[in-house]
């Protein structure tokens, strides 16, 4: 059995010829297909209000596999009346029963709900995989797991929050929290909202992405196995309309929201004075430093896993590689073969390293920037290889010769698409890395530990990543600097959004 | 041979701008009128223009690096070096205060000595704060993984109205103490206290550039900073009861996505403890990842 790390070392020794011909052989896999049985999609879904699930009063819209363009089915609008109503049923729970539930028995339906994501890991996995496009090991491996494991630690705080550090000692629930979830990572960010929210006393109206909501619907049926009590959470499904009349719905007392930082200022200047607490996860364009004493292997897996990870759709990802004149060379042959290795294709198959752009806007976004790269002068590199003939595919592309000028060295791409700087002085390098309005993530790889310690202090980025890339975990903060976004979530910091 | 005047006529002081270590008058040379609050005469201050706000915010944006990049021990030995030097001039102050603010001696002394003793106890959260709001995080892998709170940025900071002593400290000191680099807008009626304290600051080793002090209006100056694009945050304290003024200001704010500290309804009671919220209302947390044993 071939696993990954080692294909790419067997690529390093076999490759003396650069031939992608003779190697392609040495990776050709047959298909290993995960079943799709195990998941039973309804024709059609209403929206979660108070337990049940009920109809929309919106134009329905369909949700469809971004991999073969199929219809997998038809998603309820909540109009403005709806939203309302999810709003009221979210009230009704926070006063008569959630606020009034003590911190040790919200806990305990956390976890029922962790374990019951665990149990049901399977189904979800495969499901994110249909509605979102995203290949099924990272579905199973990634998502799903850490979406437990969110749940899991923020079920602990609930009856822990006076240790917290928040809230002066005594810390109180906001209320009810409205949430807008991107389509990504559906499952993911929907633990992100919900879990710390709940964990804090607080209830939710929580509106996915109009293009992946099936995962959050499913998470609705697992809320009515936990018993949870109605209304405590809510999902209401529609596009940016229902999300503008969430955010300014007056019952709402907290908005937070994931997603693009355009969509996030028109956020902040709608809860603009009110008394609405506020946390936004939005846009990154993260540098990802590599220095030349950098252990060059890793620091190639570090970078695919940077800017490939999850097809590029990763609001951290590692989109600007900044690598030192000197390795840049060997570095960039090496990344070439690494990536020559990777296989686009069925995101339900397991051997898939990336799968479907998650829309046909999406990859429309993402083919006019790369349009703008050649037009600016930037030179593009895929590997050889063809992609499926339906649904929205992207290859794995590089740009070389890019300079800080250049919009995909400015702008977010949110695909697999990687811009490549060089530069000479560590300096420089912070100076690059620095020098946009986004500070979310960014990734630093060198041998030298004082060096990391040094560049990790001068990113102006909320995460930084030292020889390593997109990892995450329950305990651990995310968010970002500047244009990024307001506040974390996740860790200890992350109940800080939820309460008072 | 004329006569000689019979008494010493005594040398005015003029109140200007203090950005980047300097003192400037207002590029657009205007000044106004400031009264006592029982409508006397005290001096002219210089009526800050949006020039001399945006030449204050590149005068912060400059020394934000080596401000938030000194020592912990060493902002907090400065400020509370700033806190001696007020001491030193408690008589200025207490004159200042009584005259700004109408007090009577006792309670201009009580308002002066809290201000000090506030400074002081911010001075000691310099190297405090990041262990209060930082924490090593147990992730479930073979990772080191840290948070740890910094500095936002360039902060512009509406200082309140009417505590123009006391409620100045109680902006500014948790804005800076951090590592933050600050736009100060002194109270628009009240504002000459804020002069006698910039004077502080340009004599106990603050270096120029991390305060930053306007006296003007907050309604004029305020919507200049609020949209600028390389302010990072904006504490809106100094606009308590004007919601029309703080909602556009917010707004703006939003262009770039300031960290926004909105107003109170009402001034509060500067003598309360303040909590660690005016510190953290402009930090940000950073959290580090490094592999173990790879």
């Amino acid at each position: 059995m071939v696993t990954d790390k080692n294909a790419a070392g067997t690529a390093a020794t076999t490759e003396e010829t650069g031939d992608h011909e003779m190697k392609s052989n040495v990776f050709t896999y047959a298909p290993a297909p995960e079943s799709r049985s195990i998941v039973d999609i309804k024709a059609s879904y209403g929206l979660f209000v108070n337990g049940e699930f009920v109809d929309g009063a919106g134009k329905a819209f369909k949700t469809i596999n971004p991999a073969t363009e199929e219809v997998l089915a038809e998603v309820a609008e909540a109009d403005e009346a709806d939203v309302d109503r999810a709003v009221k049923a979210a009230r009704r729970a926070y006063d008569r029963v959630w606020s009034k539930l003590s911190g040790r028995e919200r806990a305990k339906y956390l976890y029922r709900i962790a374990r019951i994501i665990q149990e049901r890991s399977r189904e979800l996995a495969v499901l994110e995989s249909i509605d979102n496009g995203k290949p099924i090991k990272e579905s199973r491996d990634v998502d799903v797991p850490i979406v437990a494991a969110h749940f899991f630690y923020y079920a602990g705080w609930a009856d822990k929050l006076e240790y917290s550090g928040y809230g002066g000692g005594n810390p109180q629930p906001l209320g009810v929290a409205g949430q807008i979830i991107p389509w990504n990572f559906p499952l993911l960010m929907l633990a992100w909202k919900i879990a710390p929210a709940l964990a804090c006393g607080n209830t939710v109206v929580l509106k996915p992405a109009e293009t992946t909501p099936l995962t959050a619907l499913l998470f609705a049926e697992i809320c009515q196995q936990a018993d949870l009590p109605p209304g405590v959470v809510n999902i209401i499904t529609g596009a940016g309309e229902t999300g503008r009349a969430l955010v300014s719905h007056p019952d709402v007392d907290k908005v937070a929201f994931t997603g693009s930082t355009d969509v996030g200022k028109a956020i902040a200047r709608a809860v603009a004075g009110t008394e609405k607490k506020m946390t936004l996860e939005l846009g990154g364009k993260a540098a990802n430093i590599v220095f030349d004493d950098a252990p060059i292997d890793q620091a190639v897996e570090g970078i695919v896993d940077g800017i490939f990870f999850n097809q590029g759709h990763v609001c951290c990802a590692g989109s600007r590689l900044l690598v030192q004149e000197s390795v840049a060379d060997e570095l960039l042959e090496r990344l070439k073969r690494r990536m020559a290795t990777l296989r686009v294709g069925d995101p339900l198959d397991k051997n898939t390293d990336i799968g479907a752009i998650n829309s046909a806007e999406q990859l429309e976004r993402i083919r006019e920037l790369s349009a703008v790269g050649d037009a600016e002068g930037a030179e593009r590199w895929s590997p050889p290889g063809d992609l499926p003939q339906h649904g929205f595919w992207f290859p794995p592309t590089i740009f070389t010769g890019v300079s800080q000028a250049h919009r995909i060295a400015r702008e977010e791409i949110f695909g697999p698409v990687l811009s490549v700087l060089t530069f000479r002085t560590p300096a420089e390098a912070v100076e690059k890395a620095n020098n946009t309005p986004y500070g979310l993530s960014a990734g630093v790889w060198t041998d030298k530990g004082s060096r990391i310690l040094k560049i990790a202090n001068e990113l102006r980025a909320g995460v930084v990543w030292a020889n390593t890339f997109n990892k995450f975990d329950p305990t651990s903060p995310f968010g970002g600097y500047k244009e990024s976004g307001h506040g974390r979530e996740g860790g200890r910091h992350g109940l800080e959004g939820y309460l008072k | 041979m004329n006569a000689a005047p019979s008494a010493r006529i005594d040398v005015r002081k003029t109140y200007k701008l203090y950005i980047g270590g300097a003192f400037p008058r207002s590029e657009s040379g205007h000044s106004y009128a400031v009264h006592d609050t029982k409508g006397a005469f005290v001096a002219n201050a210089a009526l800050a223009s949006r020039k001399d706000a945006r030449d204050a915010v590149t005068a912060a944006r400059k020394a934000f690096p080596g401000w938030s990049g000194r020592t912990a021990y060493n902002r907090a030995q400065i400020l509370y070096r700033v806190a001696e030097v007020m001491e030193d001039r408690r008589p200025q102050f207490l004159e200042a205060v009584r005259q700004s603010e109408g007090l009577s001696a006792a309670r201009a002394e009580k308002a002066v000595d809290e201000a000090i003793d506030r400074l002081v106890w911010y001075a000691g959260w310099a190297d405090k704060i990041t262990q209060v709001v930082g924490n090593a995080n147990p992730v479930a892998g073979p990772f080191f993984n840290l948070s740890t709170a910094e500095p936002t940025g360039v902060v512009a900071v509406l200082a309140p109205q009417t505590s123009s002593l006391l409620g100045l400290i109680h902006v500014v000191a948790p804005a800076v103490v951090t590592g933050n680099t600050a736009v100060v807008v002194s109270s628009y009626e009240r504002p000459l206290p804020a002069v006698t304290f910039a004077e502080v600051l340009a004599t106990s080793d603050v270096p120029g550039g991390v305060v930053n002090i306007l006296t003007g209006s907050a309604a004029t100056i305020g919507p200049w900073l609020a949209s600028h694009m390389d302010v990072n945050g904006i504490d809106l304290t100094g606009i308590a009861g004007d919601t029309d003024l703080a909602t556009a200001l917010e707004v703006a704010a939003a262009d770039n996505l300031k960290r926004v500290r909105r107003p109170p309804t009402a001034e509060p009671d500067w003598t309360l403890d303040p909590g660690t919220g005016p510190m953290t209302a402009f930090l940000e947390t950073k959290t580090v990842w490094h592999p173990i044993g790879v």
